[in-house]
């Protein structure tokens, strides 16, 4: 008795598998048949053809660099929080003290070598000072030029 | 004639031209025997070298199709560096494969392990000569051709599970095994349908197969039978599909199971062999397909007289491989569409699913066929 009455059930199954299974193989095929005849949908690179057009995408962390106005003015309070924030080691903020002896930013030490470019010193900073930039064509034979001073100006503070 | 001949333009053209050469010859060399022999000879060294260059010269073209639909399906360019958008790259890629040192494994049957290759090429090549590219172009007319083609696929399986067997790999060995279980399963659908073909086209001649369908497209076995010559395609494609080994019944490869299955311990030739078979293959289950549904070499016609033609001036052979090619395309679409099944849901598919309905169709065809008259 358990026999027929779970026999029912599953010749629906079946015919309903029979039905909804070719259906969604075609749902892929339609899939990858757009796919196929669309060519805007090709996200391949030529790179070193397309070199002067190659445009980065905007989520793309390349080098830390400093924000600047065109005065060459920062934000950057020397406060640390990205030095704390760095897990590597690779961001030295070095304050110095300015006429009225406060607390202002005197060199940003920043060494690219060991810099992983996770991001994580540019969601600490509290002022918007720092951010990745779009290069990517970063190698070099000096491994001197890796040692950078980001801000070309004490801070203000 | 002393020896059997090919009958069509070309082997008559050579059993002309044959008399007239021997005529400036010494007169111990005329004779009518001698003659009908060297035709014979040139007739069937013109066969092989037609079958070899369109199954070779064909293996390139679809390696860098593949690539080319492969990187298109999946958002990206394919092989675009050497020559004109990648052309060259299969003929570097070939000639990396034949210059590759060959070695076999400590422990492999070193005699079988070469010869399960070129066994594996025996198939395609065999199928290949049977299948009529145009009205006078098939290398042999036999007039059983679908038998013979059924029982020369067999052949495939011989050469994989040898490879498998002879490898002395465990790999290898559950890889060949599984493909024999999967082909010998699958044969069976396969043969059924060719079996539907020749039920309702009346012959098992491919010449005649081709022949009966002509006329317009609504004459092509696909569409003269209502909704049963679609369905008989459409198993014909899956059980074909599982008959190559092809993607998403690749099971005997599985390389995120095996490690690529029965040809994991080859490389150099021996694997391009492999690979070669494998797309030679894909070009006769194509033609087989054009032959038996798809009206072989005759064009397209839709039933309007100056559109017609128009069709008809395109030369049969270009017609045939324009519809081998887009079958094959077919065959490269569904290949990197579909997720591969698991071992026991291919089986299932086959035994629980395939072969009810192909039991189905064959009686179905027959009773349309009663019906029909």
């Amino acid at each position: 008795m358990q026999e027929s009455s779970s026999f029912i059930p599953y010749i629906k199954r079946y015919l309903k598998r029979c039905i909804t299974g070719p259906w969604s193989l075609l749902c892929g095929l339609s899939v990858t048949f757009k796919y196929f005849i669309d060519p805007r949908r090709i996200v391949t690179e030529q790179y070193p053809e397309n070199r002067k057009t190659l445009k980065m995408h905007p989520r793309y962390r390349g080098r830390l660099e400093m924000i600047e106005d065109a005065d060459g003015n920062n934000h950057c309070t020397a406060c640390g929080m990205c030095e704390r924030a760095c897990p590597n080691a690779s961001i030295n903020v070095l304050s110095t003290k300015n006429i009225a002896g406060k607390k202002v930013l005197g060199r940003y030490v920043y060494h690219f070598a060991s810099c992983t470019q996770c991001g994580l010193c540019v969601e600490a900073c509290p002022f918007g000072a720092i951010r990745m930039n779009q290069d990517f064509e970063v190698a070099t034979t000096d491994p001197n030029t890796l040692e950078m001073i980001l801000n070309k100006k004490e801070g203000q503070g | 004639m002393f020896v059997p001949s090919v009958t069509n333009p070309i082997g008559d053209f050579v059993r002309n031209l044959v008399p007239q050469v021997t005529a400036y010859l010494p007169v111990a060399f005329q004779s009518e025997t001698l003659d009908s022999v060297v035709a014979f000879l040139i007739n069937a060294v013109i066969c092989i070298i037609a079958v070899c260059a369109v199954n070779i010269g064909s293996a390139p073209i679809l390696i860098y199709m593949e690539r080319k639909v492969c990187a298109h399906v999946q958002c990206r360019l394919g092989p675009m560096r050497l020559g004109w958008h990648g052309t060259m790259q299969t003929i570097a890629d070939v000639l990396k494969m034949l210059f590759k040192e060959v070695y076999a494994p400590s422990g492999a049957d070193k005699l079988m392990f070469y010869t399960a290759p070129m066994i594996v090429l025996i198939a395609p090549f065999m199928v290949c000569a049977l299948i009529p590219f145009s009205k006078d172009l098939v290398v042999a007319d036999v007039s059983m051709g679908i038998p013979l083609i059924i029982a020369v696929n067999g052949f495939g399986v011989l050469g994989i599970l040898l490879g498998g067997w002879s490898s002395n790999n465990k790999y290898s060995l559950l890889g060949a095994l599984r493909s024999g279980a999967q082909i010998i399963s699958y044969e069976i659908s396969f043969a059924m349908i060719l079996l539907f073909v020749v039920m309702i086209s009346g012959s098992t001649n491919l010449m005649d197969i081709t022949m009966s369908q002509q006329g317009t497209v609504f004459d092509w076995w696909i569409f003269k039978i209502p909704v049963l010559g679609f369905i008989a395609f459409i198993l014909f494609f899956i059980s074909s599909t599982a008959e190559m080994n092809r993607a998403p019944f690749d099971i005997a490869e599985a390389e995120q199971e095996l490690t690529g299955g029965y040809h994991t311990e080859y490389n150099g030739t021996p694997f391009a062999m492999f690979y070669l078979a494998e797309y030679i293959a894909l070009v006769t289950n194509s033609a087989l397909a054009t032959t038996c549904f798809l009206g072989g070499f005759h064009a397209p016609c839709i039933g309007f007289a100056p559109v017609d033609n128009v069709l008809n001036m395109v030369p049969g052979l270009v017609w045939f491989f324009g519809k081998v090619f887009f079958m094959i395309w077919c065959y490269m679409m569904v290949r990197w569409t579909f997720v591969r099944p698991r071992v026991d849901q291919l089986m299932d598919f086959e035994w629980k699913f395939l072969l009810p309905v192909n039991l189905v169709l064959l009686t179905a065809g027959a009773a349309w066929i009663a019906i029909s008259g």
